[in-house]
């Protein structure tokens, strides 16, 4: 355990500052580019640049490979490779919109590195309960997850600064877990994810200097998928999910089919005079989490945006509950 | 409403902790013999197929959980 320390402070040291510093380049060269799209929340026309993919894809590949240096694991190994498919993925959802189906198919195929390194183990642990193992039905799982992980995450990059300020609970909350159940190299492993998301928040919350992008928003989603495979914390990382698994329930529910957000004709929330949001009283619109969140009355995005905070704080300590529940047994 | 959210966050994970009691102690112990190298095979199809009708009914039961929490906001 006494070992691990290094390493760890480096791999954060390393994750927070290559985003920090990275991203403001990246900001002008998209400014430059002209690579921007308009910020809709806002009342004026503001213009914001996008995808900031490429510096959160930079900072966990620079700290896993300092970690892969200190610990030697294939297991990271398979999350860089995974977690860089999903970037590539995203990058080309960027620059070209694709059908709703491109990305969790795309996804699918992003998780066969951590089946083709062995990066996981297939007993699937509950609390209370123990483990249920089910060899074949594992691999199925794992090809599953990362769409899932990826797409959720990516769905609820709908306000300033909402996916990275989620990303930073949620992910810590998921360490916390690691830590609990003992599995200590892995948690060391999952800690440069909340620390580039922490970085990438500094320019993302509100007022956004840059987007994620569907490249940024898949690459934190497919290694927060990654990193609870091959920490053996299925069911803690979807527990921690929680807030955003709900506005992917809501929304495929609602609109009752797999389909790009974009595509959607009609939007859940609308603007007050002021400029503050509101539900919407259309009744074919999607239902989504943050039409719920304002179905009590018009928020500002700043009072929305934390209102999800609340919500992955609330769901983040649940899972903090269930992995003290994995040690009981009854 | 954000109580409604709290309390459907706390519904859809006592959902998990439910369903994780019937996958270890119901579909992990079952096991098929009499089809010799193919009992193996057969047993994970067959715990497969139970699988995915517990996750049916866990999207069914959250549905219903969903629409008697939201039910005022949905329909406005």
């Amino acid at each position: 355990m006494i070992e691990l320390i290094l390493p760890a402070v480096v791999s954060c040291i390393i994750a927070f500052f290559v985003v920090f510093v990275m991203t403001p380049p990246l900001i002008k060269f998209l400014e430059k580019r002209n690579l921007t799209v308009k910020d809709v929340n806002k009342k004026d026309d503001v213009m914001v640049v996008r995808p900031g993919g490429p510096s959160i894809i930079v900072g966990i590949i620079a700290s896993e490979i300092v970690l892969y240096a200190f610990l030697q694991l294939n297991e990271i190994l398979a999350i860089i490779i995974t977690t860089s498919i999903a970037f590539v993925i995203g990058y080309i959802d960027d620059k070209k919109v694709m059908s709703g189906w491109f990305k969790p198919v795309a996804l699918a195929i992003a998780a066969i590195p951590l089946i083709a390194f062995g990066a996981y183990n297939s007993d699937l642990a509950f609390p209370l309960f123990g483990t249920v193992q089910i060899p074949i039905l594992y691999l199925a799982l794992i090809v599953l997850i990362i769409p899932i992980t990826g797409n959720t995450i990516n769905s609820i990059d709908v306000l300033n600064g909402v996916a990275s300020g989620f990303m930073v609970i949620a992910s810590f909350s998921l360490s916390i877990c690691l830590f609990i159940v003992q599995n200590y190299e892995i948690a060391i492993v999952s800690l440069p994810l909340g620390f580039v998301s922490l970085a990438f928040y500094k320019y993302h919350k509100i007022p956004s200097k840059i987007f994620p992008g569907d490249s940024g928003a898949l690459t934190f989603g497919a290694m927060y998928g990654a990193i609870a495979i091959v920490g053996g914390v299925e069911i803690l990382a979807a527990v921690a999910l929680l807030p955003a698994v709900i506005n992917s329930f809501l929304f495929l529910s609602s609109v009752k089919r797999v389909t790009e957000h974009r595509q959607i004709k009609t939007k859940p929330v609308e603007h007050t005079d002021d400029f503050r949001l509101k539900a919407t009283d259309d009744k074919t619109a999607p239902v989504t989490l943050v039409r719920l969140i304002l179905a009590g009355g018009p928020l500002s995005e700043k009072q929305v945006g934390f209102a999800i905070f609340k919500l992955a704080i609330f769901s983040g300590i649940l899972a903090i509950i269930t992995a003290f529940m994995m040690g009981v047994s009854l | 409403m954000k109580s409604a959210l709290f309390g459907f966050l706390f519904g859809m994970w006592i959902l998990i902790l439910v369903g994780g009691g019937i996958a270890v102690t119901i579909l992990g112990p079952f096991s098929i013999s009499g089809f010799d190298e193919f009992d193996r095979f057969i047993g994970s199809v067959i715990k497969a197929i139970v699988a995915i009708l517990l996750v049916v009914m866990w999207i069914l039961i959250l549905s219903k959980l969903k629409n008697w929490i939201f039910r005022k906001e949905i329909k406005s």
